[in-house]
């Protein structure tokens, strides 16, 4: 237990660097939401100041850090210029779709990646292998954005899914069912283009750790007293191969999230991703700060969670934890 | 005669699991005194677990000991400063149980038997290859395979390199920590050979580690029994084998496996 | 009939260079049912190479080139993947070398136990975990419950060593094959496991393939002893012959290799041990003749050419050597 307490404690002074790192960040850019205004020859400089100083953009970095701190110990995140309103429930709302897209690109592509990778180790150098091989080598080198975008010209032309958004129009009038169908579809695109983008590295992974383990001699062991090829390759070697995978895991959530945020984008999915280009091109300071902040919050999670699944796979951890 | 190394009433104390702060203390070595006369061979025997390996890091000062004296030459070794320490070390070599992963299997033996010049900063470069050619040569390794990799070497060969490493910087004690226990015979009979004959040869001594009773009665004059970190049975062999004292010494005898030749039969053990 | 009948069988490994280097060549021996034969040889005699070869189990670049397999009038080499699956750990049991690697790392002793029964019989789970509890206890004469929910590496070398033995005789094999199973281990265990053996050869009339380095370990416990050299056997005969009067040269060599007995005294201590010159050969060159002439006290001119035929010098005892033909 105090294995845990110890990394959530780390995950906490973690996000607290970052945040502090953003905010001199931010500060450090040259200027903010009101330069604009003061181009505005209808707006008063006086009036630009007023709003300056109430939003406390005149005060020193020090104070305005302290502020924003005590702001989210009471569960705010502060204020969106953009929005005219609090940043918390803006995130929330579009965090949930991110995580939506995110989460279920994750656990697709995994399911996906186990048994296209123990698949190939097990014919590891022949021909399934080498085309495999080949195949995953030349989708690592597309870039997730020609990637996207030529899913969207494919839906487009032929129209099979919608090329855009959370929902349809006219989303509240359908039935519940008929809502889940929607969305489902309107996912369709995003999820793909995530998942063909980590895939080819997920299944490289699998397949040269599994390949890794299988001339290890408790696998030789266990071939020896029959153990079937199907339970030999799932069970021993998968199992065995696991750790690094594992790991693996935390960081491809990561690499999801970062991928989510592009493909949203280019997708026009309501998720952060959107959120975070537009406001940080608004100079929207606070909502940039909260949607980093998120974004590390999903990250580190991930490995959190990551660490949770080590330590349940391997009693080895658990002896090694148990006696810290 | 003042005994070349003389280990004290020495303690060593590991915390359990990782943390040093941890209460609970588990107990390698529980007083342990031994001696051993310039140039003769004490076998220390006892099981895996016994604490044999740790007295050896201990000796080598490669371990602090957690209380206790280690006497090298009227020297308390486990006393002195790191510094210090430094300069004693090349006078005691250890040689491990296996030689595959104590030598880098990428460099060749040549590479490998003048490393401890090049750390210690002796002699000019072609002045450490005579040398080293000079110690493959003492431990019979043709010169032919100077060149060759770690890796390309039998395990007899590899362990020859590394004796030839350990002799390098020439020691006075060498702590010979299972030596020959991963050796096939006919190649740990070459093996002691050679242990026999750089010892009459270059004076040395030797701490030989091993639970082979029968390999320690060759090569040694005394022998100290180990059992739960404590020696508990010490003296010249022919005095322990004919009256054994400790349940632990009687359990390793009864143990190692030997025939006896009465006429046609072979009985074991 | 006998149990197993081994018939000229080579194997021989390719290196990645395409280099290829033949490990046995042309071994023949057989075992009746219930009989221990000790396989004695040195590293690179392919002893392991032997235990592998018999179950098909040689690392991807090991190749059996030709021989005979025969077990219960089956030939190994050619039965199909599925029957050969049934026969490995049903019918022939399997203990490899270093027990500390030879279990996963990460599942449980009881699981890793039940899963050889499973492999090869069907049974509902509490049978399963029935039969399971009773294999352990039958290795673990105490603490067989808390061993079973342990894992691998909570336990010592020894115990691991036991569970190893579990596995390979939990389907009633009637041959067991077990490489250097004490190698690692320290006297005392190695004495414990010895006699376990011992045991379970008595109790299940078990016939055992013993491969090690150490001919003291064979003593009392072998019915014969092969002697492999250079992947060929050198010497094959009673257990009691060879180790007390052994025929080959090298056999004879290599038993005065080990220091006398401890017991006799002091007379020999501190002594140069007769030792066998030179290395073992590298198998790679293809020397003509006998592969142990470069390093044989006894050569003869012949030596140098031919290859020795098996020659028999006693009931059941034959010696590869030149010494013995004609």
């Amino acid at each position: 237990m105090r294995y845990f307490i110890r990394r959530a404690l780390h995950a906490v002074f973690l996000l607290f660097g970052v945040s502090l790192l953003t905010f001199l960040f931010s500060a450090l850019t040259p200027g903010n939401y009101f330069d604009e205004m003061r181009l505005n020859p209808q707006i008063s400089p006086d009036t630009v100041a007023a709003l300056r100083s109430q939003y406390q953009l005149d005060r020193p970095l020090p104070v305005r850090y302290a502020h924003w701190l005590n702001a989210v110990a009471h569960g705010q995140l502060g204020f969106s210029f953009t929005y005219n309103g609090p940043v918390a429930p803006l995130l929330w709302a579009r965090a949930r779709n991110t995580l939506l897209l995110t989460i279920t690109a994750t656990l697709l592509a995994w399911l996906v990646a186990l048994p296209l990778g123990v698949w190939s180790a097990a014919r590891f150098g022949r021909a399934p292998d080498r085309v495999l091989s080949w195949t995953t080598a030349t989708l690592l080198v597309v870039p997730d954005l020609v990637l996207a975008l030529g899913l969207l010209i494919l839906a487009v032309r032929t129209g099979w899914f919608p090329t855009g958004g959370l929902v349809s129009v006219g989303f509240d009038e359908l039935s519940v069912s008929h809502k889940l169908r929607d969305i489902a579809l309107h996912m369709v695109l995003p999820v793909v283009s995530l998942v063909l983008a980590t895939l080819p590295m997920l299944v490289r992974h699998v397949r040269a750790s599994v390949a890794d383990v299988l001339d290890a001699p408790f696998l030789r062991a266990a071939a020896g007293h029959g153990i079937p090829q199907r339970k030999l390759l799932y069970r021993y070697a998968l199992r065995a191969a696991a750790n690094p995978l594992i790991s693996l895991f935390g960081f491809s959530v990561g690499t999801l999230l970062s991928g989510s945020l592009l493909v949203e984008v280019v997708m026009s999915w309501p998720g952060l991703g959107p959120l975070l280009l537009e406001s940080i091109l608004a100079r929207d300071l606070y909502v940039v700060i909260g949607g980093v902040l998120l974004s590390m919050l999903f990250l580190v999670g991930g490995n959190l969670f990551a660490d949770i699944l080590l330590y349940l796979a391997d009693p080895r951890i658990r002896t090694a934890a148990s006696a810290e | 005669m003042q005994p070349l190394l003389r280990v004290e009433n020495l303690v060593k104390h590991y915390a359990a699991g990782r943390s040093a702060s941890s209460k609970v203390k588990l107990t390698a070595l529980d007083g342990v005194s031994l001696s051993i006369p310039s140039g003769e061979t004490l076998a220390l025997v006892g099981e895996s677990g016994s604490g044999k390996s740790t007295l050896a890091l201990c000796i080598a000062c490669l371990e602090p000991p957690t209380s206790g004296s280690v006497w090298f030459e009227g020297i308390d070794a486990a006393a002195l400063g790191e510094n210090q320490q430094c300069l004693l070390r090349p006078q005691i070599q250890l040689v491990f149980q296996d030689p595959a992963s104590s030598l880098n299997p990428r460099w060749t033996a040549l590479d490998i038997v003048s490393e401890p010049f090049l750390v210690q900063g002796r002699f000019t470069k072609p002045d450490r290859a005579v040398r080293a050619l000079q110690l493959l040569d003492r431990v019979a390794i043709p010169r032919k395979m100077a060149a060759r990799r770690a890796d390309e070497l039998s395990g007899g060969q590899k362990q020859r390199l590394a004796i030839a490493r350990a002799l390098a910087l020439e020691p006075k004690l060498l702590i010979l920590d299972e030596a020959l226990s991963a050796l096939d015979c006919s190649v740990q009979a070459q093996i002691s050979n050679l242990l026999l004959d750089l010892q009459s040869s270059l004076g040395l001594t030797y701490l030989f580690i091993t639970h082979d009773f029968a390999m320690a009665a060759h090569m040694a004059d005394q022998i100290a029994v180990m059992y739960q970190g404590r020696i508990v049975e010490s003296g010249p062999f022919e005095k322990i084998l004919s009256s054994p004292n400790h349940e632990a010494t009687r359990s390793l005898m009864a143990a190692t496996p030997r025939f006896i030749e009465t006429p046609g039969v072979l009985v074991h053990f | 009939m006998p149990l197993l009948e081994v018939k000229n069988l080579h194997v021989s490994y390719s290196a990645r260079s395409g280099e290829v280097c033949p490990a046995l060549a042309g071994v023949n021996f057989d075992l009746g049912p219930g009989e221990i034969l000790g396989v004695l040889g040195e590293s690179g005699s392919g002893k392991s190479t032997l235990a592998a070869a018999l179950l098909r189990l040689l690392p991807s670049n090991g190749k059996i080139q030709k021989g005979l397999v025969l077990f219960e009038g089956k030939n190994l080499l050619e039965v199909s993947p599925q029957d050969l699956r049934r026969i490995r750990g049903g019918r022939i049991g399997l203990i490899f070398q270093e027990p500390s690697s030879s279990l996963h790392p990460t599942l449980q002793i009881g699981q890793q136990v039940s899963d050889v029964l499973a492999a090869h019989e069907y049974l509902a789970r509490r049978a399963l975990n029935e039969k399971t509890s009773q294999l352990l206890a039958s290795v673990f004469p105490v603490d067989a419950e808390r061993i079973s929910r342990s894992y691998p590496h909570e336990l010592s070398g020894g115990h691991r060593q036991r569970v190893l033995i579990a596995q390979a005789i939990a389907c009633g094999p009637s041959l067991v094959v077990a490489d250097e199973p004490t190698a690692s281990l320290d006297p005392t265990t190695q004495k414990e496991i010895l006699q376990l053996f011992g045991t379970l050869r008595q109790k299940l009339g078990l016939a055992m393939i013993l491969i090690t380095h150490n001919p003291a370990l064979l003593a009392g416990l072998a019915d014969r002893i092969l002697v492999l050299y250079a992947g060929r056997v050198a010497e094959i005969g009673p257990a009691a012959k060879v180790l007390s009067s052994p025929q080959h040269p090298y056999t004879a060599a290599l038993l005065r290799c080990l220091p006398t007995d401890f017991a006799e005294g002091q007379s020999a201590r501190k002594t140069r041990l007769p030792v066998i010159p030179g290395e073992p050969p590298n198998l790679a060159l293809f020397d003509r003749g006998c592969q142990f002439e470069p390093r044989c006290t006894e050569r003869m001119e012949v030596c140098q050419c031919d290859e020795p035929a098996v020659n028999a010098v006693g009931e059941l005892h034959e010696v590869s050597c030149f010494k013995f033909a004609g």
